[in-house]
C-alpha cells in the first residue's frame, strides 16, 4: 500500500544541508495500523506530510497504491491526495467558517461529486462517528473530541485507501482520546490501512505494528541504543 | 463549482466585514473617480464623425508670413482659417471632390406670429456641398444645389429645434422663415444634428460651445445681404475698409474650410494644388515668403487645435493614478487577508484540492469585491456626473453622461481592475506549503 524504499528529504540553505529523513524505508501492507513513534524532530511528522504527498522529497523512491509518485504534477498528486488519502490531524484542521456538514463535504466538492451523492456519503460518515445531529453546529461549538471526530468524518467520507493520523489523540483529554482510539481501531477493523504517527507509548502499542523512528531513519528497538534513550524519555513525559 | 466558490467568498468577506467595506470603498472612490473623468474626456475626445474622418481635410494656407507667427502660440503653423480672398478662389477652383468655406452667423429669425419676439438664432454660412460632405442627416428635404448657390438664393435649412418652434415640428419644407427681415425657402431640416465637438468649424467655436447650430444659409447669400460673422476674426494688420466689405477686402482669416479628399492620390494632387496655389499669389505680389501650406486630416486637425481641453486630460490622468492608488491599498488589503487564511489553504490543499482551485476560489474573492466596488464606483459615477458643473466650464460638463456603455464600462474596470490586483495575493496564497501549515498548528 506505501512503500518507501532508501527515501531521503533534505532542507537546503545556502550554508547547510540538514537531512530529515535519511535512507528512510518502510513497507506498510494493505489493512495494516502502523504506528509511527520516536522522539520529537525524528523527522515522524516528515514522513507523514511525505506518504501524503504534502510534500515532495529528495531522493529515493516511494509507491503509493502502486504508484511511483515522485514524477507527479501538482494536479495528479492533488487527484491521489483527494481520493486514495484520509488525513487526522493533531489540531483538526477544521475551517471555522463552515459548519460540520461543510466541513465534512470539502474532499468531496473538489472530486466533482453530485450533491445527492455528497449529502449520503457526508451523513454516513458523521453517523459513523457518532455525530449525525450535529451537522448544523460550527466546530467553535464542538468539544475537541468531537472536533476530532469531525475530522475522521471528513478523512472517511471519501472512502480513502489510506488513513493518516498524525498525533490523533494529543490535544485531547483521556476519555476523549479513548474514544478516538477506539473509533480508529474500529476503522481499522472494517479494513482500512492507518498509519498513524505518536510518540505516546500506549497509543503506539494498540497499533499491530510500530515502526520507530529516529534522526530521520527507521530504526531497530532492539538494537539501537538512541532509541531506548528517547522513547524512555517521551514515556515519562506522557505519564507525568 | 463556481457557485461553491461564490459561497465561500461571501462567506469570508462577511467575516471580516472592516476589511471588506475597506476594500469595496477604495475599489468604489477610484472607479468613481476615474469612470467620471472617463465620461467628460469620452464626451470631448471622441471622434464626432468616424466614419469619414480620415477623408475630411482642412487646408491652411500661409496668408500672413512669418511676422503672422511672432506671438510664438503655434510653433511656424499658418493661421488656423482663410480670409475671403483665398476661401471664395479655393471654391472657385473646386479641386475636391466635396468642399465649403463656412463663416458663424446669429441672425434673428421673425415668427410668423407678429405677437411673437423675434428668435435670436445661431448657424453658418455654407456652400452646398457641405451637407453630403459632413453627412448630415436630413429629417425632411436636403440641402440646396450648387445652382442656388451660385444664384445667392434665399433657402435655408433649418435644425431640428428650430423647427420645433417655428412649425411645431411639421414638415416645413417649403414654408418661408423671415431672417433679418427676409424671408428665405426652407429646402430642408436637420435630426436635431449638433455635433460635439463642432468639427466642421472648431475655428469659430472652439470645439465646444452651449450654443445651437439652428440654421444653415448659402455662404454668398449671406456676404451679398451683409450677415456679419459671428465668429472669430484674427488680424495681422487693420484692414484697409471698414465695415463687413472691409473685411472681406482684407487679409483677417474668419473663415473656416473643409475638404473632402477620398485617397491619397487626391491628397497629394490637392496639396500639389494649393502649393500652386500659393506660388501663383506670391507671383502676383501677394505674400513674399517662402511656402508655408498645411493640410491635415481631420483628427489630427483637431489635436492641432487643442480641441480636447488640457483640463480633462490632466484630470483623466490624475484619476487613474488614484485608480492605482486604491488598487495598490485593494491588493495589500487582500494579501493580508488571503494569508491570514493560510491554514484554511493547507488544510484545502491536503484534502485534495490542486493549486488551480485555491487559485480559483480566491479569485472569485477578489471579483465579487471588484463587483461591489463597482456598484459603488457607478453610485459615485452618476454623482460625478452630475457634480462635475463644479469644475468644469459649462459647455464641457453637460456633455459628460452615464449611459449603458459607461454603466457597463464602470463595472467592467471595478471588476477586471481589482482581479488584477488580486492577482498577486491570489499568486501567493495558492503557493501556500500546505505541509508547512499543517505542521505549524
Amino acid at each position: 500500500m506505501l512503500k518507501m524504499t532508501h527515501l531521503s528529504k533534505v532542507y537546503r540553505t545556502e550554508v547547510v544541508e540538514t537531512y530529515a529523513l535519511r535512507d528512510f524505508n518502510i513497507d506498510v501492507k494493505e489493512g495494516e495500523f502502523v504506528a509511527v513513534t520516536g522522539p520529537s524532530g525524528s523527522g515522524k511528522t516528515t514522513f507523514l506530510t511525505i506518504a501524503g504527498l504534502l510534500e515532495t522529497f529528495t531522493g529515493g523512491e516511494y509507491h503509493l497504491d502502486g504508484i511511483e509518485v515522485s514524477q507527479l504534477d501538482d494536479n495528479a498528486r492533488s487527484k491521489i491526495r483527494n481520493e486514495k488519502i484520509g488525513f487526522i490531524f493533531q489540531a483538526f484542521n477544521l475551517i471555522p467558517d463552515l459548519n460540520v456538514f461543510d466541513n465534512v463535504e470539502v474532499p468531496l466538492r473538489y472530486r466533482g461529486m453530485k450533491s445527492a451523492e455528497r449529502k449520503e456519503r457526508i451523513m454516513n460518515a458523521l453517523e459513523r462517528v457518532g455525530l449525525a445531529s450535529r451537522a448544523k453546529h460550527y466546530p467553535a461549538e464542538l468539544s475537541g473530541g468531537q472536533q476530532q471526530r469531525v475530522a475522521i468524518a471528513r478523512a472517511l467520507a471519501g472512502s480513502p485507501r489510506l488513513l493518516l493520523a498524525d498525533e490523533p489523540t494529543g490535544n485531547l483529554d483521556t476519555q476523549m482520546a479513548r474514544g478516538v482510539l477506539e473509533l480508529l481501531e474500529e476503522i481499522h477493523r472494517e479494513g482500512a490501512t492507518i498509519v498513524m504517527v505518536t510518540h505516546d507509548p500506549e497509543l503506539a502499542a494498540r497499533a499491530q505494528r510500530n515502526v520507530h523512528v529516529i534522526d530521520g531513519q527507521v530504526v531497530d528497538l532492539a538494537e539501537d541504543p538512541r532509541f531506548h534513550t528517547a522513547y524512555t524519555a517521551a514515556a515519562g513525559q506522557v505519564r507525568s | 463549482m463556481l457557485g461553491y466558490y461564490v459561497d465561500l467568498a461571501v462567506r469570508s468577506l462577511k467575516r471580516s466585514p472592516g476589511l471588506t467595506v475597506l476594500m469595496i470603498l477604495a475599489i468604489g472612490f477610484g472607479v468613481g473617480a476615474s469612470m467620471t473623468s472617463y465620461s467628460v474626456f469620452r464626451a470631448v475626445s471622441g471622434d464626432p464623425i468616424p466614419w469619414k474622418s480620415s477623408h475630411l481635410y482642412v487646408p491652411q494656407i500661409d496668408v500672413w508670413g512669418p511676422k503672422g507667427h511672432q506671438d510664438g502660440s503655434n510653433n511656424n503653423d499658418p493661421p488656423d482659417a482663410m480670409d475671403y480672398t483665398d476661401a471664395v478662389a479655393l471654391m472657385r477652383d473646386h479641386r475636391a471632390k466635396l468642399q465649403s468655406a463656412m463663416y458663424r452667423v446669429s441672425p434673428s429669425i421673425v415668427p410668423p406670429d407678429a405677437s411673437k419676439h423675434p428668435i435670436n438664432v445661431g448657424g453658418h454660412a455654407v456652400y452646398s456641398e457641405f451637407f453630403p460632405m459632413v453627412d448630415a442627416p436630413f429629417k425632411y428635404g436636403s440641402g440646396w444645389s450648387a445652382a442656388e448657390d451660385s444664384q445667392r438664393a434665399a433657402v435655408v435649412v433649418l435644425n431640428g429645434d428650430i423647427n420645433q418652434k417655428l412649425f411645431g415640428g411639421q414638415n416645413s419644407v417649403g414654408k418661408t422663415v423671415n431672417i433679418d427681415g427676409k424671408d428665405y425657402r426652407v429646402v430642408g431640416v436637420l435630426d436635431n444634428w449638433n455635433p460635439k465637438p463642432v468639427f466642421f468649424d472648431v475655428v469659430n467655436t472652439g470645439g465646444f460651445t452651449t450654443g445651437h447650430e439652428d440654421v444653415f444659409i448659402p455662404f454668398q447669400r449671406a456676404i451679398d445681404v451683409g450677415m456679419p460673422n459671428d465668429g472669430n476674426t484674427n488680424c495681422s494688420e487693420i484692414p484697409k475698409g471698414s465695415g463687413f466689405v472691409g473685411l472681406q477686402q482684407s487679409s483677417c482669416v474668419w473663415i473656416a474650410y473643409m475638404a473632402e479628399l477620398d485617397d491619397k492620390a487626391a491628397v497629394t494632387a490637392y496639396h500639389d494644388y494649393l502649393d500652386a496655389y500659393f506660388r501663383d499669389q506670391k507671383q502676383a505680389g501677394r505674400f513674399s515668403w517662402p511656402l508655408n501650406n498645411r493640410l491635415r486630416d481631420l483628427p489630427a486637425w483637431l489635436d492641432s487645435e487643442h480641441v480636447v481641453p488640457s483640463d480633462t486630460k490632466v484630470s483623466l490622468l490624475v484619476a487613474l493614478g488614484l485608480l492605482v492608488v486604491c488598487l495598490v491599498n485593494t491588493a495589500g488589503l487582500l494579501l493580508a487577508k488571503f494569508l491570514r487564511r493560510s491554514s484554511e489553504i493547507g488544510v484545502r490543499r491536503a484534502l485534495g484540492a490542486p493549486r488551480l482551485a485555491i487559485y480559483t476560489q480566491f479569485l472569485v474573492e477578489a471579483a465579487i469585491v471588484g463587483l461591489t466596488g463597482g456598484a459603488l464606483g457607478l453610485l459615485l459615477t452618476w454623482g460625478g456626473v452630475h457634480g462635475v458643473s463644479w469644475v468644469l466650464p459649462k459647455e464641457i460638463s453637460t456633455l459628460a453622461r452615464l449611459d449603458v456603455g459607461l454603466l457597463a464600462l464602470t463595472l467592467l474596470v471595478a471588476v477586471v481592475a481589482t482581479m488584477l490586483a488580486g492577482l498577486y495575493p491570489t499568486f501567493r496564497a495558492s503557493r501556500v506549503q500546505p505541509a508547512l501549515q499543517l505542521k505549524s498548528n
